[in-house]
């Protein structure tokens, strides 16, 4: 049995080059469209009405739009942007989410109890509801769509945290650890971050997908970022307009890139759980 | 010095069968005492109990007449069965050391520790060698007694009568109180000096 494993892997990387690979082809695509997109001249994608409506083509990659704006940089620009609020508002969530885990394990009790009400309340809600009115209420925009997502994304990740915890806190050397005298936040920072650390990570990764998905959707339903900025969301939710007389490419290009970068995001959280899981780190 | 259970029962639930009923047991210091009794008689969960591990459904663990501390460094040790199970995977072994306090170079020569083995990794070390460290750690100077769970079981005889050897030297160095838990007679007949049966309600 090991002898056909090794036959058939023979010509090929192992897992870790494989992985280490598909990581920085997708950091590569995401870190050169936030790079671009940060430093794109506004002029690039301006209005100029003289060329409305041109088909995608040589001189306009991804065509225009219906002010003759060019879709290409439009679309690096609004992609750069959704990844910037993706990126903001999962760093928040997870930080959110890995304070109330490794507390409430810790803590227990009542405050557990309490945690878990809003765990259950968050995941209960139909997820867009509630970013719609959060961002409604904090009057929209960049700060409205920020915090929606990153209030709305927190429950998975603080579940997860949580469990590992609890299994963590019966563990024989951390009861050890107490009866020497060590005190809660020493066992936190010595035996359960460490522990912990991991898990964050990975889902932190994978929560980015997550939230660039989410503030297009708000963007696109009209309670996001506001028409003027280019954002994926904003973009979409224009060429549904057009759509209906034949102008495709307004919405496929726009949305092909945001599902490349969703998936990439996703490529790496998978991969990275599987590097950093020791059951399987070594293969 | 004096440790004394008073009376202690123990169940994990008021529903559930008691597995310690009123038990009686005093260890003085510099005194080896075995505890012996069938798999099963609730030998760990005594252990854990004058240990500070867990806390007794009705009586008392007393050291020197005061009630065992519940935070701060436990003046009762216990070296548990599993030496793998008692150190942090993520941590080297100096590190884990350090925990219970910094062993001088006496100490982790008479308990055979090389220093070349303080940065390894516990999956690195077989577990008579983890054994040692668990030993190691446990006698800092405020330890005032120490319970051993069946530290030798694991252990081929040569390794055994090493530990033994090397823990009984410091014990009587120290003036330790020992509680030996084990099922092996001749073991307890050796090491001790005086033996407590755990039977079915003793």
């Amino acid at each position: 049995m090991f002898k056909e494993n090794r036959l058939l892997h023979a010509n090929m990387p192992n897992t870790r080059v494989r992985i280490v690979l598909y990581i920085s082809a997708a950091a590569i695509y995401l870190v050169g469209v936030f790079i671009w997109g940060a430093v794109l001249p506004a002029s690039s994608y301006a209005v100029n009405y003289a060329d409305k409506f041109i088909p995608p083509g040589a001189q306009f990659l991804f065509g225009t739009d219906f002010m003759g704006r060019d879709m290409f940089f439009r679309c690096v620009k609004g992609l750069s942007n959704s990844l910037v609020i993706g990126l903001a508002a999962s760093l928040i969530s997870s930080v959110i989410g890995l304070l109330l885990g490794v507390s409430s394990a810790v803590i227990g009790g009542k405050f557990d109890k309490f945690v878990l009400m809003c765990v259950d309340c968050c995941m209960g809600l139909p997820h867009l509801v509630l970013l719609i009115l959060i961002s409604f209420t904090l009057g929209r925009g960049a700060t409205g769509v920020l915090f929606a997502v990153a209030l709305t994304h927190w429950p998975e990740l603080t579940r997860l945290v949580r469990a590992e915890v609890l299994q963590l806190r019966n563990t024989q050397y951390v009861q050890v650890a107490y009866r020497m005298g060590k005190t809660r936040l020493n066992v936190a920072r010595e035996h359960i971050l460490p522990h912990v650390l991991p898990v964050y990570i990975v889902g932190l990764v994978l929560l980015f997908p997550h939230a660039i998905m989410h503030e297009s959707a708000v963007t696109f339903l009209g309670f996001g970022l506001p028409a003027e900025t280019p954002a994926i969301g904003v973009i979409l939710s224009e060429a549904m307009r057009h759509i209906a007389t034949g102008k495709w490419w307004l919405a496929l290009f726009p949305g092909l890139m945001l599902i490349a970068a969703v998936l990439l995001f996703d490529v790496i959280g998978e991969n990275l759980k599987k590097l950093l899981n020791p059951e399987s780190g070594q293969e | 010095m004096l440790l004394e259970a008073k009376n202690v029962s123990f169940r994990y639930a008021k529903k559930d069968e008691f597995i310690l009923e009123h038990f009686n047991l005093e260890v003085r210091a510099g005194e080896r005492v075995a505890l012996v009794g069938p798999s099963g008689c609730g030998k760990t969960t005594l252990a854990k109990i004058l240990a500070g591990y867990l806390r007794p459904s009705s009586g008392e663990v007393l050291v020197n007449g005061r009630a065992l501390p519940s935070r701060g460094f436990c003046p009762v040790q216990m070296i548990h069965q599993h030496p793998e199970l008692s150190v942090n995977p993520r941590h080297k072994m100096a590190k884990i050391l350090a925990e219970g306090w910094t062993p001088d170079a006496d100490t982790l020569r008479a308990l055979g520790i090389e220093s070349a083995w303080l940065s390894r990794w516990p999956n690195e070390l077989s577990g008579g060698e983890l054994q040692r460290f668990c030993i190691a750690r446990a006698l800092a100077p405020q330890t005032k007694f120490l319970i051993c769970d069946e530290i030798s079981a694991m252990l081929d005889v040569i390794t055994q009568a090493q530990i033994w050897e090397l823990l009984l030297n410091i014990a009587a160095k120290r003036n330790l109180g020992l509680l030996v838990v084990t099922h092996n007679m001749a073991l307890a007949e050796r090491v001790c000096e005086r033996m407590v049966r755990c039977d079915d309600g003793a």
